[in-house]
């Protein structure tokens, strides 16, 4: 195996988010298999700087794969070519030498490009803003065992509150949907009997934000469930569409 | 409730109920066709073809289906243009290479359009004859039903006659492949998105969705060629 790549990235460059995007290409050389991809990108910009360009603009912060602030769409998949990983615990052993790479933004009418590869994912945001919390008055610590949760419930709560927010799910979704994310936030909340209580408001708060903001219809694909980053399931956009429809068949 | 059938949950329960609906509708269909095989000269067709004409609750499920098709149908396009709108007008150069995504899933739109262009079709070959113009073929028989001997149109010579055609068969043929194809994501998804499913059932519903399509779409298919092949005076 080779220890050095050499590789070409074609990578969107876009000024601003109203103005016209391209693709720009870029030569690599001796980019070691074991750097992380995000280095690699730091080398790519380090080059162009060191060239008087400008560098390649893009979202990453804790690079251990736990805040979601890093996209990229790359090579044809959000995150890249492996699976349950986000894009800075993506590694350049995952490519081959003389590989053309393909980098874009994610795509989606409710993430507008900002500049480069970064998007605007304030959307998000808002939808939690519209009801993904619990409005209690905390006290003191109870004891841990005063409010008995069933296992399995935990499990599956603690499965759903691995979501990151990173956007993924929308990126790789054909409609532009954001049901797996809107999904996740009201089932971690809703298997737990503290979040129960609300769960109702909760669910139709965050789907009326979530369809204001743009976002599509799911339609049951399950690309979203394939490219997470943290292996969210669709099972949860079925429990979403129960509570949902239980909320509205009450009012 | 009054945003429910706005919301975009909403239009996919409606989605997936007319969608259950109308694969009620095609096992009713199946099965009565499935008689199209009994091999006494389409006498037992013709009497469950009677029973269908002239059942009254039959006459007030048959506008009831028709709306059914029809929401099926205007959702799926307000659906289909909402997502394209909502990905955005800048595709991925680098294209969609996520892996165990099915095609179906994927090309739901396409395969119900194929599925209306067969539909008009198909009005065309039987309902409108039967129902509006007539035909020379569906000249009245006697059968008997159950030990009364009964005036009957001859359902069975139209039907006979039209699967004597060798395009029409083809046609048939690719329109149920087409149909088992658009049941193997409609069947789960439609239990997903009216909330009944989980990672226990999802697998259930899928497994039972895909033989349940392929039961359908094949058995449409396989009688109207059987009926080119074997049953041709």
């Amino acid at each position: 195996m080779e220890k050095f790549l050499n590789i070409t990235l074609k990578v969107w460059k876009q000024n601003g988010p109203r103005e016209k995007g391209r693709f720009e290409t870029y030569k690599l050389s001796n980019i070691s298999v074991d750097s992380s991809f995000l280095e690699m990108m730091d080398i790519l910009n380090e080059q162009l700087i060191n060239e008087g360009k400008e560098p390649v603009a893009f979202d990453h912060d804790c690079r251990e794969g736990i805040c979601g602030m890093c996209s990229l769409y790359i090579n044809g998949r959000p995150h890249g070519p492996d699976d349950d990983i986000t894009t800075c615990q993506l590694h350049m052993r995952k490519f081959k030498d003389g590989e053309t790479i393909t980098i874009e933004p994610w795509r989606s009418a409710g993430f507008p490009v900002i500049k480069d590869l970064i998007v605007d994912r304030s959307s998000f945001d808002k939808i939690i803003m519209a009801g993904g919390y619990v409005s209690v008055n905390t006290g003191g610590v109870p004891d841990a065992n005063a409010i008995p949760i069933p296992k399995d419930h935990a499990d599956e709560s603690m499965d759903a509150a691995s979501c990151i927010g990173c956007g993924a799910c929308v990126a790789a979704c054909k409609n532009g949907s954001a049901m797996l994310f809107v999904s996740a936030k009201v089932s971690q909340l809703a298997l737990l009997p503290q979040g129960k209580v609300e769960a109702a408001r909760r669910a139709k708060a965050m789907v009326a934000r979530m369809d204001e903001l743009g976002f599509g219809n799911c339609t049951n694909t399950g690309a979203c469930e394939v490219e997470c980053p943290k292996g969210i399931s669709i099972s949860n956009i079925a429990r979403l569409n129960r509570e949902y429809l239980k909320a509205k068949i009450k009012d | 409730m009054s945003s429910v059938f706005t919301s975009s949950i909403g239009k996919k329960l409606v989605m997936g109920i007319s969608g259950l609906f109308l694969m009620m509708f095609m096992v009713v269909h199946l099965t009565v066709n499935s008689l199209l095989l009994v091999p006494d000269g389409g006498d037992t067709f013709n009497a469950a073809a009677h029973f269908m004409a002239t059942n009254p609750i039959i006459r007030i499920i048959e506008p009831i289906l028709a709306i059914g098709f029809v929401i099926h149908i205007i959702w799926a396009l307000v659906l289909t243009l909402e997502n394209r709108k909502a990905r955005g007008s800048d595709r991925y150069a680098s294209g969609n290479k996520s892996t165990g995504v099915s095609w179906a899933s994927k090309n739901m739109f396409v395969l119900g359009l194929t599925i209306l262009a067969f539909l008009v079709l198909h009005l065309a070959h039987f309902w409108v004859k039967m129902r509006l113009t007539g035909d020379d073929l569906l000249e009245h028989v006697t059968v008997n039903i159950a030990g009364v001997d009964t005036l009957v149109e001859n359902s069975y010579a139209l039907v006979n006659a039209t699967f004597g055609y060798l395009w029409i068969v083809i046609v048939y043929i690719v329109a149920g492949v087409g149909l088992a194809i658009h049941l193997t994501h409609g069947f789960w998804s439609a239990f997903q998105s009216v909330g009944l499913s989980n990672n226990i059932w999802r697998k259930r519903f899928t497994v039972i969705g895909n033989i349940f399509a392929w039961l359908v779409g094949l058995g449409f298919s396989a009688i109207a060629l059987l009926q080119y092949l074997f049953y041709q005076i």
